[in-house]
C-alpha cells in the first residue's frame, strides 16, 4: 500500500532554534493516525508545517503527498492543494470561523472557490454538508451566525467546512478539546463515521490517550520534537516500548486516599442546605436601564464536606459549578444555608476575615491565578500579611519556605527561588505555587476549582498526587470541582453531579459513578470511558 | 494642543492588544516563550518583568539614546544660569572676588555712576574688567533670557553675528538664550502637566475599573459632560479674567488632561479584576485598598508607562500653540511659543522660526522615538521576537 502522505526528516525551526527534530511518518489513504504529546512537543507545528501554515519557522525535510513534495512546491500550487486536498479543523471553533458570516455563506465559499461552484448550487451543497454533519434543522442552521450555534455545533459546522471538498486527508488539531466531555464522543463518532464514508485518511493531534484508543488505528508519540514510538493502537498500548509512551500511558490519575465513610458525629467543615446562588444580568434593550434581570446559577444545592474527605463536584461547563466554587468561597452572595465550621459568611469585609483563614482556593489557570509582577515570597507570603500581620519578616520567610517545600519546592532545585517571579515557572510548578499560597494559612477546606485540568497529564498525575499527600498529612477536606471523571474518581469521597444549576446525583464515589442512576450522570461516565 | 487631550490620536492604544490572552488552549509552554524576554539571563538570575522591559527597551538603540540625549538636555537646561546668563560667573576686581551670579553689586563698585545693578554687557564695565589684575569669568554665551542687548550693532532683529549666535528677536533678546529657557520651560511644565495628569488619570480610572457598577456608571458620564466642555473658549476667558501666569495654565490644562488616560486605566482595571490572582487575594482576605495597591495596579500600569513620553510631546506642544497664540505664559517669559509667534511677525528674521522650529522638532522627535521604542519594549507580542 503506497502511502498518501509520506513525511521524511521533518525538522522545523524558529529563529535557529529546533523544535521538530527530523521526524518520519506516514499516512495510507483511508488510515486514522493520531499524533500524540504533551504541550510543547510540538505536534501542532508538526501539522501546520506540512501545509506550511507556520509563519517565521525554517521547514526542512520531504513531505510527498501524492507524488509531489508539499514542502518545495510553489505557494501557488500549495494553495492548491490546502483545503482541497488537504483540510483542516482547529481547536477552537469560535475562532477559527468569520463571526460576520453565516455559516451556510462561509461553506459555501469554500465550495465556490475550490469546487467553483455556483452561487445558487454551492447555497444548497452547503446546507447538505450541514445536515451530514447531523445539525439539525440544516435549513435554518445555514443562516445562522457562528455565535448562534452551541459549541458543538460550531464544531459540526468547522467539520462541514472541512469535508466540503472531499479532502484526501484531514488535519484534526485537538478537534475536541474545547467541548464538554458528552459532546466529545459525539464529535468523534461524527469523525469516524464521514471518515469510513468518504474514504479519507485522518490525522489527528492530541493530547487525549482516551480519545486515540477510540478513535485512531495507529498511535504516533512526539516528545519535545522526538517521534519516540509509533505503531498500531492496540500493540502501543498493550506493549509500550519508550519509557516516555509508558509514562503517557500510565498518567491516568491513582487513587490514593484514606478511605472510610466520614464519622457522623464530627462537625463537618462545610455544610450547604438550599443553597441558591443567582447573579444580575441586563436585560435587553430599553427595560434595562431601569432593572436588572437575574440568572440562577445554583439552585437547591445541600451537601456537607466532612473533616478530611474530599466532596467532587462534576458537570458540564455552565452547569454552575464554579459559581458553586466562588459562594463556598464567600466571593458571591447567596441565599439558603452555607456554614464553614458552624459559621457564615456574611456582607462586611472584617467579619469574614476569620473564616477566610478556614477555606482557601486553587484555580484552574496557573497563568492568571499568579500576579506576574510578584516574587515567589510576596505571593506565598501574602497570606501571612493578612492573617498574621505582627510576624516579622523573617519568621514569614521562614514560613514561606516551609510552606513551599510542602509542595515540593525548594532552594536547591531553584537557586534563589524566593526572588523569582512566576513566568520562569512552568504550569505544573505555578500550580504548586498557588497551592502553597493556600496553604500558608493552614487551612481546613481547600476549594479545588479544576486545579488540573490546564495542565498535561503526566503533570496532572503529580498535583493529584502532591494534593492526596497533603489531605493525609493534614487531613484537609477538599471541594473538587471538575469536569474530569477519573481526576473525580481518583480524589473523591463523596460526588455531586451538577446539570443547569442543579443537582441531579449525589452519594458515595463508587456507587455515583459505578451505578449511576440518572441519565444524565450515566452518559458523563460513558463519555469519559 | 488638541493632540493633549486625546493623546490615543498618536498612538495605537497598546493594551488593547496587549490585553488579548493568547489563543484559547495555546500550550502554556507557548505562552511562556511569548512572555521571554531575555531567555539566556533567566537562568543567572530572576528578572522581574518591569526590568525585562527596560532590557527591551535598552536594546532598542533609537530610543534608548533618545532618552540618553533628552536626559542630557534637560539636564543642561537646568543649568541654563551657569550656560546662559548675562552676569559673570566670577569676576575680580581691585583684589576683591565678587560672585555677581549669585549676588548683583551696583555699578559703582566697578568704577560706574549710578547705584543701579551692573549691566557686565555695558562697554564701560567691560573696560575696566580689562585691566591688570581684575577679570571677569562669563557663562559661555553672555545674556539672560532677559537681557535686552542695548549695544547691537544692528538693528532688531538682528541677525546671527559673533555676540549672539542665534541672533536677537525684535525687542533685542538673545535668541539662543531664549530658546535654551524656553525649553526648560516647556520641559518642566511638561513634566509637571504628565505628573498630574497621570495621577489624575490613574486614579480615577483605578476608581472606575476596580468598583465596576454604578460607580463607573454614574463617572462615566460625568466624563463624558466635563470631556464635552469647550476647553479653548475657557482658557480665553480664564486668559481674560485672571493674570496668566504658569500655575493658572497648569491648572486649566490639568483639569482636561486626565480623560484619555483614565479610560485607559480604567479598561485595565476591568479586564485585570476579575483575573484568578485578583480572586485569589479577596479569597485570602485582602481589603480592597491592598488588593488594588499590591495586584491590581502594578498590572495595570502598561498603557500608563506607555503614553508617557507621548503625553510629555503633546504638553509641550499645548504650551507652545497657547503660547503662539498669546493666551499661555505672561509676557516676557522666554517660551517657544512666542518666538513663533514673532517669527510669524518678523518672517524676514528667518533665525528666529528656523532655530525655534529647530528646537520643537528635536524635542518632539526625541519624545517620540522614546515613545515607540518603550511601547515595543512593553508589547507582548513583539517581546517574544
Amino acid at each position: 500500500m503506497s502511502a498518501l502522505l509520506d513525511v521524511k526528516n521533518l525538522r522545523v525551526s524558529f529563529d535557529g532554534k529546533p523544535v521538530v527534530h527530523g521526524i518520519d511518518f506516514s499516512i495510507g489513504p483511508g488510515e486514522k493516525l493520531a499524533l500524540v504529546g504533551e504541550s510543547g512537543s510540538g505536534k501542532t507545528v508538526t501539522a501546520l508545517s506540512l501545509l506550511r501554515l507556520v509563519p517565521n519557522a525554517e521547514i526542512s525535510g520531504k513531505s510527498t503527498f501524492l507524488g509531489r513534495d508539499l514542502l518545495s512546491i510553489q505557494e501557488r500550487e500549495l494553495r492548491g492543494i490546502r483545503g482541497r486536498d488537504i483540510a483542516m479543523i482547529f481547536q477552537e471553533p469560535m475562532t477559527a470561523l468569520n463571526p460576520l458570516f453565516t455559516v451556510g455563506d462561509q461553506i459555501a465559499e469554500v465550495l465556490q472557490l475550490k469546487r467553483g461552484m455556483a452561487r445558487a448550487e454551492s447555497a444548497q451543497a452547503a446546507i447538505q454538508l450541514i445536515a451530514d454533519t447531523g445539525i439539525p434543522e440544516p435549513q435554518r442552521r445555514a443562516r445562522s451566525f457562528p455565535h448562534q450555534l452551541s459549541g458543538g455545533q460550531r464544531q459540526r459546522a468547522m467539520i462541514a467546512m472541512a469535508l466540503a471538498c472531499a479532502p484526501k486527508l484531514l488535519l484534526a488539531d485537538e478537534p475536541t478539546t474545547a467541548l464538554d466531555v458528552t459532546l466529545r464522543g459525539q464529535i468523534l463518532d461524527l469523525l469516524s463515521d464521514l471518515q469510513r464514508r468518504n474514504g479519507m485518511a485522518v490525522l489527528m493531534i492530541t493530547h487525549d490517550l482516551n480519545l486515540v484508543r477510540r478513535f485512531a488505528d495507529r498511535v504516533a508519540v512526539m516528545e519535545n520534537g522526538h517521534l519516540v514510538e509509533q505503531g498500531a493502537v492496540a500493540e502501543v498500548f498493550a506493549r509500550p516500548q519508550h519509557a516516555y509512551t509508558r509514562k503517557l500511558i500510565e498518567s491516568k490519575p491513582v487513587r490514593d486516599v484514606v478511605e472510610g465513610v466520614a464519622d457522623a458525629a464530627a462537625e463537618p467543615v462545610m455544610q450547604a442546605g438550599n443553597l441558591r446562588v443567582s447573579y444580575p444580568v441586563s436585560l435587553p434593550g430599553i427595560r434595562g436601564w431601569f432593572k436588572k434581570g437575574s440568572f440562577v446559577a445554583v439552585r437547591g444545592a445541600d451537601f456537607s464536606i466532612p473533616p478530611g474527605q474530599t466532596l467532587g463536584v462534576v458537570g458540564e461547563s455552565g452547569s454552575g459549578k464554579s459559581t458553586l466554587a466562588l459562594a463556598a468561597l464567600g466571593l458571591l452572595p447567596h441565599q439558603g444555608r452555607l456554614g464553614v465550621g458552624g459559621r457564615t459568611w456574611s456582607r462586611s469585609t472584617a467579619a469574614n476575615q476569620a473564616l477566610r483563614r478556614v477555606v482557601q482556593v486553587v484555580f484552574q489557570d496557573p497563568f492568571s491565578s499568579l500576579s506576574p509582577r510578584m516574587t515567589v515570597e510576596d505571593i506565598v507570603g501574602e497570606g501571612l500579611r493578612v492573617h498574621e500581620s505582627g510576624l516579622p519578616a523573617e519568621a514569614r520567610r521562614q514560613r514561606v519556605v516551609q510552606a513551599l517545600s510542602e509542595v515540593g519546592m525548594t532552594e536547591a532545585q531553584f537557586p534563589r527561588l524566593l526572588t523569582r517571579y512566576p513566568h520562569e515557572f512552568s504550569g505544573g510548578q505555578r500550580q504548586r505555587l498557588a497551592i502553597a499560597r493556600a496553604l500558608i494559612v493552614q487551612p481546613r477546606l481547600l476549594v479545588l476549582d479544576e486545579p488540573t485540568s490546564a495542565l498535561d497529564v503526566t503533570i496532572q498525575k503529580q498535583v493529584l498526587g502532591l494534593l492526596q499527600r497533603l489531605q493525609r498529612e493534614r487531613g484537609l477536606s477538599f471541594l473538587l470541582i471538575t469536569h474530569d471523571v477519573d481526576v473525580i474518581r481518583a480524589m473523591a469521597h463523596q460526588v455531586i453531579v451538577m446539570k443547569d444549576g442543579e443537582i441531579v446525583e449525589s452519594g458515595q464515589v463508587g456507587q455515583v459513578l459505578d451505578e449511576p442512576r440518572h441519565a444524565y450522570t450515566r452518559t458523563l461516565v460513558a463519555a469519559a470511558a | 494642543m488638541f493632540g493633549w487631550t486625546r493623546v490615543s490620536g498618536l498612538t495605537n492604544p497598546p493594551e488593547a492588544a496587549s490585553g488579548r490572552l493568547p489563543p484559547e488552549g495555546a500550550p502554556p509552554a507557548d505562552r511562556q516563550s511569548r512572555i521571554r524576554g531575555v531567555p539566556e539571563k533567566e537562568t543567572q538570575a530572576p528578572v522581574s518583568p518591569a526590568r525585562r522591559a527596560w532590557l527591551r527597551f535598552k536594546r532598542s538603540r533609537l530610543g534608548f539614546w533618545s532618552l540618553v540625549l533628552f536626559c542630557a538636555l534637560t539636564l543642561l537646561s537646568l543649568q541654563a544660569e551657569l550656560i546662559s546668563n548675562d552676569k559673570p560667573l566670577l569676576a575680580r576686581y581691585d583684589g576683591q572676588w565678587y560672585l555677581p551670579i549669585i549676588r548683583n553689586v551696583p555699578e559703582t563698585t566697578f568704577g560706574g555712576d549710578f547705584q543701579t545693578p551692573t549691566d557686565f554687557l555695558d562697554p564701560f564695565i567691560q573696560k575696566q574688567f580689562e585691566k591688570p589684575g581684575n577679570f571677569a569669568l562669563y557663562p559661555l554665551n553672555p545674556y539672560h533670557h532677559s537681557t535686552i542687548n542695548y549695544f547691537a550693532k544692528e538693528p532688531n532683529p538682528s541677525a546671527p553675528s559673533a555676540e549672539n549666535w542665534l541672533g536677537t528677536d525684535d525687542r533685542g533678546r538673545d535668541v539662543a538664550a531664549r530658546l535654551l529657557y524656553g525649553f526648560r520651560i516647556s520641559v518642566l511644565f511638561a513634566l509637571a502637566l504628565t505628573v498630574i495628569g497621570v495621577a489624575l488619570g490613574v486614579i480615577t480610572g483605578a476608581i472606575q475599573g476596580f468598583f465596576g457598577g454604578k460607580t463607573d456608571l454614574a463617572f462615566q458620564r460625568f466624563i463624558e459632560i466635563w470631556g464635552s466642555m469647550p476647553e479653548l473658549y475657557l482658557l480665553i476667558i480664564f486668559a481674560a479674567v485672571f493674570d496668566p501666569s504658569i500655575a493658572l495654565l497648569l491648572v486649566l490644562l490639568s483639569l482636561f488632561g486626565w480623560m484619555g488616560l483614565s479610560d485607559y486605566v480604567r479598561a485595565e482595571f476591568l479586564r485585570n479584576r476579575q483575573l484568578d490572582y485578583v480572586r485569589a487575594a479577596r479569597a485570602l482576605g485582602l481589603s480592597n485598598w491592598q488588593i488594588i495597591w499590591r495586584h491590581v495596579l502594578p498590572n495595570s500600569l502598561t498603557p500608563v508607562v506607555t503614553f508617557l513620553p507621548f503625553r510629555m510631546s503633546a504638553a509641550i506642544l499645548a504650551l507652545t500653540s497657547l503660547d503662539f497664540l498669546g493666551l499661555g505664559v505672561p509676557p516676557g517669559t522666554p517660551s517657544l511659543g512666542e518666538l513663533l509667534a514673532q517669527g510669524k511677525n518678523n518672517i524676514d528674521a528667518w533665525w528666529i522660526s528656523l532655530s525655534t522650529f529647530g528646537v520643537l522638532v528635536v524635542t518632539l522627535l526625541l519624545l517620540t522615538f522614546m515613545g515607540d521604542a518603550l511601547r515595543d519594549a512593553l508589547d507582548p507580542r513583539k517581546a517574544e521576537q
